[in-house]
């Protein structure tokens, strides 16, 4: 289960998403969750998917993949639609039973949630798989520079972000080595009821948040060992240029935002 | 010869409640090129005298002289500098989301500039036998591989001193003896200090002078032939001894005359075949 968790993973590749500038597609994606709330009909959220799709075309990484990163969350987003199903009122209504209403106004918003939920994995998912995590975070550093001014930490928030997403991987592998040391001694996982198997959560979490602990101790020495003071002085490794491509990437977007104001009702 | 590194007097301890001191009044002294080899069981201050040597650790008493200055609060930036350090666990180590941004890290915060910075990463990465890790993800490098994306990002600081803290303890021998090569090549084209605190006894064996540590005293200080020559005392200390010296035990056991100073690996074969001549 936890290698196919998508999250922070990046696929390498050199595709036209791929050499796009970590701050056109920070933007991109942020503005995408944003305007897909706009949308509020079928031939919206067709325009919405289709340009999704076209995202993942240039990105060159099978459909399959994305497929697979919504799949950890079925359960969530089927869980919010069937709430809506059952609990929205208006228009024909086609069965009713006490507070439980199954409306076509209903079936109609529970099929929007759903597309809206798998949209913006997808375009989530896009963002985390052609960005290395690095970027994304000097992305970040380079967004929020102006709040510099107002006495926020720009750069050591985006330095946690860094290191945190880079530690996933390592905290899953590790997360897995503790679970099977476990399973090793007899711990049941996934059985008996809730009790029981919040009880069997706690031989995990112990052990790796102590791990944690001395990994960040270890962290923070080799860090100052090569001189880490802090973001002032430092210079950068990574250059972030914004190219032709960004900008019309940017005027997809707008373009994007003009559609669906004209086909929304 | 210069010194380089000068430790006079140190006392450490963790907190103030621990019955012995982690480094009690310590003083020693290496010259530049050397290569000395820590070694000492298991909570004897080989790690906490590492620290005090680059300012990780601030002495409770005596001071440290890293060439010619005197660590302070204020000069703790400028020893770093010269004092690069590997650690034992190549995960806990690795800041960069891939290799080449790993060993940039340092050269980042010392404020490099860009041009000079692809330069250096990429002679490091050579130096290394890693140019074709560039872009990879420490989660897909194996435990050696990522202990020489270590040792590439100290590398690329040029530094005067490099200091091993263990850092082949968690390699297969193969990796072991790759990152060992590494660093005594370094050392021969560079005339770096190396202080390589380990476990690995023939890997102290081919040291220039060991440095014997115990319960947070230096007991010992000596070439590997002086320290080695003392065997029994070595094993007391729960410590191993070189192989050559093990064969020698043994055969003194099946009571051949065995000659009573330590052998080196080539010595020992010289002295086997004139013995088996002489028969």
């Amino acid at each position: 289960m936890l290698e196919k968790l998508l999250f922070g993973r990046y696929i390498q590749g050199s595709s036209y998403v791929h050499k796009m500038d970590p701050r056109a597609k920070l933007i991109g994606a942020f503005y995408f969750i944003v305007v897909i709330f706009l949308a509020n009909n079928w031939s919206t959220y067709l325009a919405m998917a289709l340009f999704t799709v076209l995202c993942v075309y240039l990105s060159d990484i099978p459909l399959k993949v994305f497929i697979n990163g919504v799949k950890p969350l079925i359960w969530l987003i089927l869980f919010t639609v069937i709430l809506q199903v059952l609990f929205t009122t208006g228009g024909e209504s086609y069965f009713s039973f006490g507070v439980i209403n199954i409306t076509s106004f209903g079936l109609l918003n529970g099929a929007f949630i759903f597309m809206r939920f798998v949209l913006i994995i997808f375009m989530s998912t896009l963002l985390t798989l052609t960005t290395m995590p690095l970027s994304l975070t000097d992305a970040i550093e380079s967004l929020l520079g102006p709040l510099k001014r107002f006495k926020v930490p720009v750069h050591e928030l985006a330095l946690m972000l860094s290191i945190a997403l880079r530690f996933v991987p390592t905290l899953m592998d590790e997360a897995s080595k503790i679970m099977n040391a476990q399973r090793a001694r007899g711990v049941d996982f996934g059985e008996g009821n809730i009790i029981q198997q919040m009880k069997a959560v706690t031989p995990i979490l112990v052990p790796l948040f102590v791990s944690s602990f001395n990994r960040a101790d270890e962290l923070a020495n080799a860090m100052e060992a090569r001189g880490y003071q802090g973001g002032e002085g430092r210079t950068k490794y990574r250059e972030l240029n914004w190219q032709l491509r960004d900008t019309i990437a940017m005027l997809a977007f707008v373009a994007l935002t003009a559609l669906l104001f004209f086909l929304r009702n | 010869m210069e010194e380089i590194v000068q430790l006079n007097n140190i006392s450490f301890s963790y907190s103030e409640e621990d019955l012995r001191p982690a480094l009690n009044n310590v003083s020693l002294s290496i010259n530049r090129g050397e290569w000395i080899a820590v070694i000492g069981p298991n909570g004897s201050g080989k790690s906490t005298l590492a620290k005090t040597i680059n300012g990780l650790i601030e002495a409770d008493a005596g001071e440290v002289i890293i060439g010619g200055t005197k660590l302070t609060e204020e000069s703790v930036w400028d020893v770093r500098r010269k004092v690069g350090m590997v650690f034992q666990n190549p995960d806990n180590q690795f800041v960069g989301s891939t290799v080449q941004d790993d060993v940039a890290f340092g050269l980042e915060n010392i404020g490099v500039p860009r041009e000079e910075m692809l330069e250096r990463v990429a002679k490091a990465v050579k130096v290394v036998n890693m140019a074709d890790f560039m872009d990879k993800e420490p989660a897909r490098l194996s435990g050696g591989q990522k202990q020489r994306v270590a040792i590439a990002g100290i590398i690329a600081l040029a530094p005067d001193i490099i200091i091993l803290d263990e850092a082949t303890t968690m390699l297969d021998p193969k990796g072991r003896r790759e990152v060992i090569e590494t660093i005594q090549q370094l050392k021969k084209e560079q005339n770096l200090t190396v202080i390589s605190i380990t476990h690995d006894i023939d890997e102290a064996a081919k040291a220039n002078r060991i440095f014997v540590m115990q319960a947070g005293e230096l007991k010992r200080i000596g070439t590997p032939e002086e320290i080695f020559a003392v065997g029994a005392d070595i094993i007391d200390m729960g410590l191993d001894i070189p192989f050559p010296e093990k064969l020698k035990y043994q055969l003194a056991r099946q009571g051949l005359a065995v000659p009573a100073e330590y052998l080196t690996e080539e010595r020992m074969v010289d002295w086997l075949w004139t013995l088996f001549s002489k028969m």
